[in-house]
């Protein structure tokens, strides 16, 4: 079931013109903005399918770099995101791709500053719903059945047991998990979907276990 | 929780409450949240709703100028007294222009399923409402039967015209809308499930060919449609007139279509309407001479 709630079917409340390729395109950007956990220096944005051929129409490009800034769904900056993030100084480099891809409505969010790089691919499966299928290089295959949980933490012994262990002591339930790595010892991921929605208070104290890098949440 | 429009249809039936009920019980267990919290949650997208078709009565205008104010023509048509189609419909019609000027000038909206097809639902409650007495929790009530079809269409089917056509999007939202107003009028589940048959069987093939990819023309006026669709469709139920195909078996033909129909006609702004010279012209006064490369 990749829709849960009934508020994704009434809702999002967002600013128009289009549920897929604004609000969509505006949450592929915060997940994207939420990760990198600081304001880009660059965001290399390209668009494919549908979103290549009609984002301006749609707004798509103002709300992704809107969610990139952290802004949500229904902010009403969002028509003038452009000109705030050249006011931040963020350069915005937008390419389109014929290359064909699963999704009709996919994006790829490539962020970058003096300290690094992150990258996300992003599809919008309608009424605003998204789904991620690429974290930096990593592949995502979550199955929509739960939200899910994406966290980015250092490769070191103990990381997976102190996440898993936290959501065990809130009784949230696990209904699927992936972990993946580049490097030994390096960055790693662990993206996990769990049955119930996630209480705010778990993610603050997975916030605060000392191997986590960065949280985010999608599919509530 | 349900997968189907007949599991909804039967746990309401067995059980004797209304479709909303299922839905709100449901949305209660996924969110792990009380009662008050989801009724005040679809509360505050209501009040949203109510706003942008304030704003539209007041007179709006898109980015580009392509849409606005026919929802302003509409009610001064109906107050002339001199229409056809009786005030109710009308009424819905303007409504629903109204939501989509609002969403295509960029303003605050709710996505009922998406923001494309965000006319029909409010468009037609705000029509009904007084006819029907709707005091505010069963306008409420509106908005969860509306949204429990369109979780049954969102997860076996699409809600994306880039994926499905418009048919996925406003039909989706039609049928929606029909089977709300079934309930509202005080239907039995059964009947919203033939309005939402009826009124989607009707929108089966409707493409989504945005002229200049902007979500303006025809989206605005496929609403408009959308909405008379959808009360016409809940009379028919009420009148006791049923579907030969079962809205489950519409639904999966509403995805088949979808899946079989061309790119240039999902969202692509590639054909249909959007290929036409006056689309072409209006693209090019809009976005300029770069576009003519692409083409």
């Amino acid at each position: 079931m990749k829709y849960r709630s009934v508020f994704d079917i009434i809702g999002p409340v967002m600013v128009g013109p289009s549920s897929s390729h604004t609000a969509g395109a505006a949450r592929i950007g915060l997940m994207a903005g939420k990760l990198f956990g600081r304001t880009p220096r660059t965001a290399h944005i390209t668009f494919y399918g549908s979103f290549a051929d009609t984002y301006r129409g749609h707004g798509t490009d103002v709300a992704i770099v809107g969610g990139i800034m952290g802004f949500d769904t229904f902010d009403l900056r969002i028509p003038q995101a452009l000109d705030i993030a050249r006011e931040k100084g963020i350069e915005v480099i937008f390419e389109t791709s014929d290359l064909l891809t699963d999704h009709p409505n996919t994006a790829r969010v490539l962020l970058e500053d003096e300290l690094g790089t992150f990258e996300i691919v992003g599809i919008s499966i309608g009424g605003g719903t998204i789904e991620i299928t690429e974290l930096n290089g990593f592949p995502l295959k979550l199955t929509g059945g739960g939200p899910a949980l994406v966290v980015l933490h250092h490769d070191r012994f103990g990381a997976i047991a102190a996440v898993t262990g936290v959501l065990a002591n809130h009784q949230l339930n696990i209904g699927h998990m992936e972990v993946s790595r580049h490097e030994k010892g390096m960055q790693a991921l662990m993206a996990i979907e769990i049955d119930e929605t996630i209480p705010a208070e778990v993610i603050a104290e997975l916030e605060r276990l000392p191997q986590i890098e960065r949280i985010a949440i999608f599919g509530e | 929780m349900f997968k189907s429009v007949e599991e909804l249809v039967t746990i309401a039936t067995e059980r004797n409450i209304p479709i909303s009920e299922v839905m709100i019980e449901q949305e209660m267990h996924v969110r792990r949240a009380s009662r008050e919290d989801i009724i005040g949650m679809m509360d505050r997208n209501l009040e949203v709703m109510e706003e942008a078709v304030e704003r539209a009565l007041q007179g709006v205008t898109s980015v580009t100028g392509l849409t606005g104010n026919d929802a302003v023509l509409m009610q001064d048509y109906i107050r002339s007294g001199k229409s056809l189609a009786g005030d109710l419909i009308l009424d819905a019609v303007s409504k629903a222009i109204g939501t989509n000027e609002v969403n295509a000038a960029m303003g605050r909206i709710c996505a009922t399923p998406t923001a494309g097809s965000a006319g029909v639902v409010p468009g037609t409650l705000f029509a009904v409402k007084d006819r029907l007495e709707m005091d505010r929790d069963a306008m409420i009530r509106y908005l969860f039967t509306s949204g429990a079809f369109g979780f049954v269409v969102a997860n076996n089917a699409s809600i994306s015209g880039a994926a499905g056509g418009c048919q996925a999007e406003v039909g989706s939202a039609t049928g929606m809308a029909a089977a709300a107003i079934v309930e509202a009028a005080g239907g039995t589940p059964d009947q919203s499930a033939t309005a939402f048959a009826i009124a989607l069987k009707n929108m089966l093939g409707l493409v989504c060919d945005p002229v200049a990819g902007l979500v303006e023309v025809p989206c605005v006026k496929r609403n408009a449609m959308g909405g008379a669709n959808a009360i016409v469709a809940a009379d028919m139920a009420l009148a006791g007139i049923t579907s030969r195909i079962p809205c489950d078996e519409v639904i999966s033909a509403m995805h088949e279509v979808g899946q079989m129909m061309p790119t240039a006609l999902k969202e692509t702004a590639k054909g249909g309407l959007a290929n036409t010279p006056t689309a072409r012209r209006l693209e090019r006064n809009i976005f300029g001479a770069k576009e003519d490369a692409k083409q």
